[in-house]
C-alpha cells in the first residue's frame, strides 16, 4: 500500500536535537530555503543535557513535504533526533513582548486591564509607554495583541514557538543510535 | 608521538591507503605542499590545469576505483572552483575528500586577500564540512571525513583548514592507526561508521517483497547507480536471472548489470528504450534497486509504472517516497538486501511477459555503412575494438547517451558519466583519474565539441603524466542535445547552439604534445581510431558529423514514459 499523507497545508513544528556545533544552525534552516519555504518562527536553545541544543521550526507544510525535511535533516552529522509535531498531539508556547504609548492615565488603566485578563505582566513602564510580557499559546498572544489594537502599538517581539509532546513520550525515544 | 600538524594530514592520508591526490597548490595550501614534496615518494600528486579538473578527476578515480578519491585546492578561487566538481560527485554520490586551506585565524571574516567561506559555499554539495581552526582536530577530523565519505550512501566531504593550523611551528599529537583498526581502536570512529552505516535488512520487509514477487505476473527490475556504488553486480545479476524479469539500467545504472546480458532492455526514462519504458508502463511490480526515480527516469511521476507495485531498495531513507511513491521499501545497502533476498528466493520464471517485452528490442545490427560519419557508426566501431575492460568516462550531451544506449558495460566502475548534475566539462578530469587509478587498462573518454571546449585544458595533464587516454570528440559542431530540443520543441529556432568556431581538435591535440586524428567517414573513423589506440600516450580522435544527428528515442519532459515524441 502506498503511504497516504496529508495534502493539506497545516502548521508543523519540527524539533530537532543537534550536537552543539558552528554552523548546525545554518544546516538546518537551509534545508527550509531550498524548498522555498519560509521558516515561521525558530526558537533554538539549551536542554537538559550537556552540549545538546534544541532547534524548534514553524512552518506551514504539507505532510510530504515535512517529512522529507525531516528525512533529510535526519541526514545531518550534529542532528541527534527530530520529531515533527502538528498541534493537536501536543503543547506549544511563546513569550510576546508588546509596547503600548499611552496617552493618559485612563489609557494606561485599561490596558493594565487588559493585561491583567490575559495574564500578562508589566514589566517596564514609563510617563507615555508600557511593555506587556505574555506568555502562552501563539492563538492566546495573538488574541491579545488583537485586542491591543485599539491602542497605539509601537513594537512587538516573539520568542517563536517552543513545543513538547503531550504525556510522557519525549523526543529522546527518537535519538538516532549513537553507540 | 608529536609531529608537524602538516605531517599529520599526510600521515592520515597513508592510513587510508591514499597513494593519489590530485590538486593545485596557492598561497594558503602552500605550507601542506610543502610537506607533500617531503613525502612525494609516498603520495603521488597529480597537478591538473585547473581545479574543476582535479575535482572530477579525484571523482573519476573514486567511480573508477571504489576507493576515496583526494582533492587538494587552496582558498578563494582555488576552492571555488572545486564547487562544480563538489556538486557532481554529490549528486552521484561519490566518495571525495576534498581539502582546501584558508586564510589564518586573524584574518578570516575580513575578506582578505583570496578568503572565500568555502565551508559555507559548500555546505548543500557535502555530506558534510569542517573548518579546521584547531590543530590537536587535524586527525580525528581527517579519519572522521573517510568514514563520512564512504560509509552509506557515499558522498563528497570538505575539509578546510586554516592557514596557521598548518604551520611549520604546529606540533601534534599523533598515532598511527590503520584505517581497517580504527574502527576497533577508536570509539568516535565506531560510533560515526555505526551511524552512518545502512541497517540490516529487515527481514519481515524481505518476505514482504517475496509475496509481491509471488503474486506478480509482471515484474520488472531497475539498476540504478546504487548497485554501482555498492559494487552489488553479483548480487543483481543473481536476482535478476531468479525473478527472471526484464531489467533496464538508469544512467547511473549503468555496468550494474551486463548490458548485452539477455534480460538486459536498455535503459530507461527520458532517452530510454522502447523495451524498457513499455515494460515500465505495463509492469505489475517495479522492483528498483538503488535508484531515486529522478526526472530523468520518471518523466512525469503521476502515470510512472502506473499498473505497477513499486517496491524502492535504497540505502538512504531521505530517497524513499520522495519522487514516486511506494508500496513496499527496503532500507539498506544493496548488496546486503540482494545477498537476503537471494538466500530466500525461488526461481520464477515470466517467459510469456519477457517475450511481449524483448519483442520490442532492436535488432541488433550494423550501422548502415558508407556516406557521411554517423554516431552509430562510431559505437559500432568503438564496441568492436574497445577492449572488455575499457573505461568510459563521457561529457554530457546527445554524445553521452548515444554511449549509454550502445556501449555494453559490463562492470560497476567501467561507466564514468555525470547523470545527477548532468556537468559538462566532466569527462577528462574523470578519465584522468581513472587511468591514475588503473594504469593498465584502456581509458575512452568520449565527449562532444562543447563539453570538450569546456575543459580540454586537462590535455596538458595527459600529456605530462604519460596518461594514454583517448579522447573521442563528436564533433556535431553544435551543442546537439540543446539544438535537439530546439529543434523539437522550440519551432527550430537555434538560439545560440551553433558551435561554427575553432580550435582546429587535430591542431589542438599536436599542441599540447598529443596525436591528433580526424575523421568524417567509419573509414576514416576506423583507421584513425585503430592508430589512436595503437600509439604511445593520449590521442584525440575529431569525428565529424551532422548537426542535426538525434537521440532516439526520446520523451518529453513531463510526459508519461511511452509518450515518445521520437521512435
Ligand atoms: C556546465 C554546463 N553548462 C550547460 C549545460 C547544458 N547542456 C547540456 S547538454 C549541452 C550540449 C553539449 O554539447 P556538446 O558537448 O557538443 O555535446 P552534444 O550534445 O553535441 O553531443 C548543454 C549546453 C550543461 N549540462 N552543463
Ligand atoms: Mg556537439
Amino acid at each position: 500500500m502506498k503511504k497516504q499523507f496529508d495534502a493539506s497545508r497545516k502548521r508543523y513544528t519540527l524539533c530537532i536535537l543537534v550536537q552543539d556545533m558552528p554552523g548546525v544552525l545554518s544546516q538546518v534552516a537551509r534545508l527550509f530555503s531550498r524548498k522555498g519555504y519560509n521558516i515561521e518562527s525558530i526558537v533554538s536553545g539549551a536542554t537538559d543535557r550537556p552540549h545538546i541544543t534544541r532547534i524548534s521550526i514553524e512552518v506551514m507544510a504539507d505532510e510530504m513535504m515535512i517529512e522529507q525535511i525531516a528525512a533529510q535533516c535526519r541526514k545531518l552529522l550534529p542532528v541527534l533526533a527530530v520529531k515533527v509535531l502538528d498541534s493537536e498531539g501536543s503543547i506549544h508556547r511563546e513569550i510576546a513582548l508588546i509596547k503600548v504609548r499611552t496617552e493618559d492615565r485612563d489609557g494606561r488603566e485599561e490596558i493594565i486591564q487588559i493585561a491583567n485578563i490575559f495574564r500578562a505582566k508589566i514589566i517596564d513602564i514609563c510617563r507615555d509607554s508600557l511593555t506587556i510580557a505574555v506568555f502562552g499559546t501563539p492563538v492566546k498572544n495573538d488574541a491579545l495583541i488583537d485586542t491591543l489594537a485599539d491602542f497605539s502599538v509601537l513594537e512587538i517581539a516573539k520568542s517563536g514557538t517552543l513545543a513538547m509532546e503531550r504525556g510522557a513520550d519525549t523526543i529522546y525515544q527518537a535519538l538516532q543510535d549513537m553507540d | 608521538m608529536k609531529i608537524r600538524s602538516t605531517q599529520a594530514i599526510l600521515e592520515c592520508l597513508l592510513e587510508q591507503g591514499v597513494d593519489t591526490v590530485f590538486g593545485y597548490p596557492g598561497g594558503t595550501i602552500l605550507n601542506l605542499y610543502d610537506e607533500l614534496y617531503r613525502y612525494r615518494d609516498r603520495i603521488r600528486h597529480i597537478l591538473t590545469s585547473h581545479e574543476q579538473g582535479a575535482s572530477h578527476a579525484a571523482d573519476g578515480y573514486a567511480r573508477a576505483t571504489g576507493k576515496v578519491g583526494v582533492c587538494f585546492a587552496t582558498s578563494g578561487p582555488g576552492a571555488t572552483n572545486l564547487t562544480t566538481g563538489i556538486a557532481t560527485a554529490h549528486l552521484d554520490s561519490s566518495p571525495v575528500v576534498f581539502i582546501t586551506c584558508n586564510v589564518t585565524e586573524n584574518l578570516l571574516g575580513k575578506d582578505a586577500f583570496q578568503e572565500v567561506d568555502i565551508t559555507g559555499i559548500a555546505m548543500p554539495i557535502t555530506k558534510a564540512t569542517f573548518l579546521v581552526r584547531d590543530p590537536e582536530e587535524i586527525v580525528p577530523v581527517m579519519r572522521q571525513a573517510f568514514v563520512i565519505a564512504a560509509s552509506g550512501r557515499p558522498g563528497p566531504v570538505l575539509i578546510d583548514f586554516l592557514k596557521n593550523v598548518t604551520a611549520p611551528s604546529q606540533m601534534v599529537e599523533y598515532a598511527p592507526v590503520p584505517a581497517i583498526l580504527q574502527g576497533d581502536r577508536l570509539p568516535e570512529i565506531r560510533a560515526l561508521r555505526r551511524r552512518l552505516s545502512a541497517p540490516q535488512p529487515d527481514e519481515d520487509d524481505i518476505s514482504r517483497l517475496l509475496e509481491l514477487i509471488q503474486q506478480s505476473e509482471r515484474p520488472f527490475l531497475l539498476c540504478g547507480g546504487g548497485v554501482v556504488r555498492g559494487r552489488a553486480s553479483a548480487e543483481f545479476l543473481a536476482f535478476a536471472e531468479k525473478l527472471d524479469a526484464p531489467v533496464a539500467i538508469t544512467v547511473m545504472g549503468g555496468g550494474g548489470i551486463a548490458g548485452d546480458h539477455p534480460l538486459s532492455t536498455g535503459m530507461i526514462g527520458m532517452h530510454g528504450s522502447h523495451a524498457s519504458n513499455t515494460a515500465c508502463a505495463e509492469c505489475d511490480l517495479l522492483i528498483a534497486v538503488g535508484c531515486r526515480f529522478s526526472d530523468r527516469i520518471a518523466t512525469d511521476a503521476a502515470t510512472f509504472a502506473q499498473q505497477a507495485k513499486i517496491a524502492q531498495i535504497d540505502i538512504d531513507q531521505s530517497e524513499i517516497d520522495k519522487n514516486i511513491l511506494t508500496d513496499l521499501h527496503i532500507v539498506g545497502d544493496a548488496k546486503a538486501v540482494l545477498f537476503a533476498l537471494n538466500a530466500r528466493m525461488e526461481q520464477m520464471n515470466h517467459t510469456a511477459w519477457k517475450e511481449k517485452i524483448f519483442a520490442l528490442r532492436p535488432a541488433e545490427e550494423a550501422a548502415p555503412s558508407g556516406g557521411n560519419l554517423t554516431p552509430a557508426q562510431i559505437m559500432d566501431t568503438i564496441n568492436r575494438l574497445a577492449p572488455d575492460t575499457t573505461i568510459f568516462s563521457t561529457d554530457v550531451g546527445q554524445h553521452q547517451m548515444w554511449a549509454i544506449q550502445s556501449i555494453h558495460f559490463h562492470y560497476p566502475g567501467q561507466l564514468l558519466t555525470s547523470g545527477g548534475f548532468g556537468t559538462m566539462g566532466f569527462g577528462l578530469g574523470a578519465a584522468i583519474g581513472a587511468q591514475a587509478g588503473f594504469p593498465e587498462r584502456r581509458v575512452l573518454h568520449l565527449t562532444g565539441d562543447g563539453c570538450f571546449r569546456m575543459n580540454c585544458n586537462e590535455l596538458a595533464t595527459v600529456e605530462h603524466y604519460h596518461f594514454p587516454v583517448v579522447t573521442v570528440v563528436f564533433n556535431n559542431g553544435c551543442l546537439g542535445m540543446v539544438r535537439q530540443w530546439q529543434n523539437l520543441i522550440y519551432g527550430k529556432r537555434f538560439s545560440e547552439t551553433t558551435l561554427d568556431r575553432g580550435p582546429d581538435f587535430v591542431k589542438l591535440a599536436e599542441a599540447y604534445g598529443l596525436r591528433g586524428y580526424r575523421a568524417t567517414t567509419a573509414g576514416e573513423f576506423e583507421a584513425a581510431f585503430r592508430a589512436a589506440l595503437d600509439g604511445n600516450g593520449g590521442a584525440v580522435v575529431d569525428a565529424v558529423l551532422n548537426m542535426d544527428e538525434m537521440v532516439r528515442p526520446m520523451v518529453a519532459g513531463g510526459s508519461p514514459v511511452t509518450d515518445f515524441l521520437l521512435d
